[in-house]
């Protein structure tokens, strides 16, 4: 198992947060998905009718909440190597001693950070206003949804890991950074699958379902890391082709 | 403070004891595919070298420097790069000892100079790291711009700050691609002086260039790449290989007969005149033939006004053994 540099990756992380910070684009489109997918579930909270307990429908906002760790990072980690490749920046970093495992850990990092935190404030923003003005009868239907909630708090990590990983893989072989952004996007979708099939009863929403779906993810995720570090090597990045050994 | 204390301050080069040489490449090919990228190269540089490496667009010259960069795999052969054996499981030890500087310098546009600094300190676990940056930029007189963000610099401060970045690890090695392309003259004569600094500090220079003057002015020896290796050695020894010694030969007037008198005069193997009405004597030596030419002149009463050794540029060089690449092709 080779080392890893923590200090190496931290410093890809600081570059990279400073680099997103300073691009209008990019904080733009960070902020205003979280904002249009946080529109739906405010407003159901002031006009949701005040119906039984275990209605789906209380369900429904989740959905949507979970598209933010779904799609902001999608587009941020095909911005990773597309990006460095479009300004070219890849060959100078690519010669540094940074190891591979060091730039994919640095830059999924440097990804996740930002879309877990905002999608954790913006799931704390939905439930300060549940809490604060709903319906009472409304606020219980949604805090009873205990199996969602847990769902909703560990599953915005793991949806990130996987956007990112797929966003990062179609980095590396997009040629421009919009067609990585749309196509990362696209194939970052499927594993909300579970979450429609949970919020729409035909998976039923338990803790157990959670906690299960959850370490599925997890693995998916790591699986899927090791799958794309292969696509890291610095050859095919800097040449498109893979490495011949002699 | 003063560019050169600068330049003095930022490099060891302590290390360097050893006669080791600073690279070693034998019989290296890299080929992608059906294409030959290049192919056989064998040459080593000496530490604290400056080695120019020239050829024509296409000619693996990126191509090698990304291998001995450990960016690229090489098909066959083998390379030993600041000491250490060119494999796959060497490529972080050896990137630590070295640095590349490529023709683009690539820099992150939105940060600012000592940013863009900081991040490649961070990469090579540069101790110190605000008196190193202060340094670097000292030395290519950047100091001033540190706060300026890299996307309002001209394309020859960025290359500055390229080869501030190049600085920055003290690297036993480091791989020069174009630096002074983009350049203004004086900015170019800075990196000119700095590269020499480099070499009596020890630094092992591998300087790819188009411009010959520089690699003339600046290079200790060449090699010049055609997909294999044309050449290598120091400028004057390859002009000596390539050309017989001539001797110009100014006179006031034309000569009368100046065939009979060549022809006669010992050491000179062949004249012509030239455009200007000089005469051009290919010679066995000049040091011989010189003063022999200079008595036959005076013997026939030709007033002359100069007898000068006929120069050769590196260019001269370089388009002879490109041109016969050219010919050999179309044959």
């Amino acid at each position: 198992m080779m080392a890893l540099d923590l200090s190496r990756v931290a410093a890809v992380v600081r570059k990279e947060l400073r680099d997103y910070r300073r691009k209008r684009s990019i904080v733009v489109g960070m902020l205003i998905l979280p904002a249009i997918f946080l529109i739906e579930p405010v407003l159901f909270v002031f006009l949701g009718a005040p119906d039984p307990v275990g209605d789906p429908s209380y369900r429904a906002p989740l959905l949507l909440l979970l598209l933010i760790p779904v799609i902001t990072p999608s587009t941020l980690a095909a911005y990773s190597v597309a990006g460095e490749r479009e300004q070219g920046t890849l060959e100078p970093l690519l010669t540094t001693p940074i190891r591979q495992l060091e730039f994919i850990i640095g830059k999924a990092a440097a990804v996740m950070i930002p879309s877990v935190g905002l999608s954790y404030l913006v799931f704390g923003i939905y439930l300060v206003v549940v809490r604060l003005f709903a319906n009472p009868v409304v606020a219980a239907g949604i805090f009873n949804e205990g199996p969602m909630l847990l769902a909703l708090f560990l599953f915005t990590p793991l949806l990130t890991g996987w956007s990112i990983v797929v966003g990062m893989a179609v980095s590396v072989r997009a040629g421009e950074i919009r067609v990585a952004q749309q196509l990362g996007m696209i194939a970052s979708l499927p594993p909300l699958g579970v979450v429609v099939l949970m919020v729409t009863g035909v998976i039923a929403p338990t803790f157990t379902a959670a906690l299960v779906f959850a370490a599925v993810l997890l693995a998916v995720d790591v699986l899927a890391l090791r799958g794309i570090s292969g696509l890291f090597d610095r050859e095919r990045l800097v040449t498109g082709s893979k490495a011949s050994r002699p | 403070m003063s560019k050169r204390v600068a330049w003095r301050k930022i490099w060891r080069k302590d290390s360097v004891t050893t006669e080791q040489p600073a690279l070693v490449v034998d019989h290296l090919t890299k080929r992608f595919g059906d294409r030959t990228a290049f192919s056989d190269v064998s040459f080593e540089v000496a530490q604290g070298e400056v080695f120019g490496f020239l050829g024509p667009n296409g000619a693996g010259k990126t191509t090698t420097v990304r291998t001995l960069g450990t960016l690229i795999a090489p098909t066959a052969g083998s390379a030993t790069v600041a000491g250490i054996p060119l494999t796959r499981a060497n490529g972080v030890e050896i990137r630590q000892r070295i640095s590349v500087m490529p023709e683009s310098p690539g820099l992150y546009l939105r940060l600012t100079v000592a940013e863009n600094l900081e991040f490649f300190a961070g990469l090579y676990g540069v101790r110190d790291v605000r008196s190193r940056i202060r340094d670097a930029l000292e030395a290519v007189n950047l100091a001033e711009r540190s706060g300026d963000l890299c996307g309002g610099l001209s394309k020859g401060l960025r290359q500055r700050v390229g080869l501030a970045r190049a600085l920055l690890s003290d690297p036993v090695i480091m791989f020069l691609d174009e630096p002074t392309s983009g350049l203004d003259p004086v900015a170019a004569r800075e990196v000119h002086d700095l590269i020499n600094v480099l070499r009596h500090r020890g630094v092992t220079i591998f300087l790819t260039t188009h411009r010959l003057d520089e690699a003339e002015r600046l290079c200790d020896r060449v090699a010049i790449l055609n997909t294999t290796l044309r050449t290598v050695g120091r400028p004057t020894e390859l002009r000596q290989q390539l050309f017989t010694s001539a001797l110009v030969v100014k006179t006031v007037g034309p000569l009368h007969d100046p065939g009979l008198l060549f022809k006669a005069t010992p050491g000179v193997l062949s004249w012509r005149a030239d455009d200007a009405g000089a005469y051009v004597l290919s010679v066995s030596d000049p040091r011989v033939a010189a003063p022999e030419v200079a008595r036959a002149l005076v013997g026939v009463g030709a007033d002359i006004l100069s007898i000068s050794e006929a120069q050769h540029s590196l260019e001269d060089v370089y388009l002879e053994l490109v041109d016969e690449d050219v010919e050999a092709r179309k044959r």
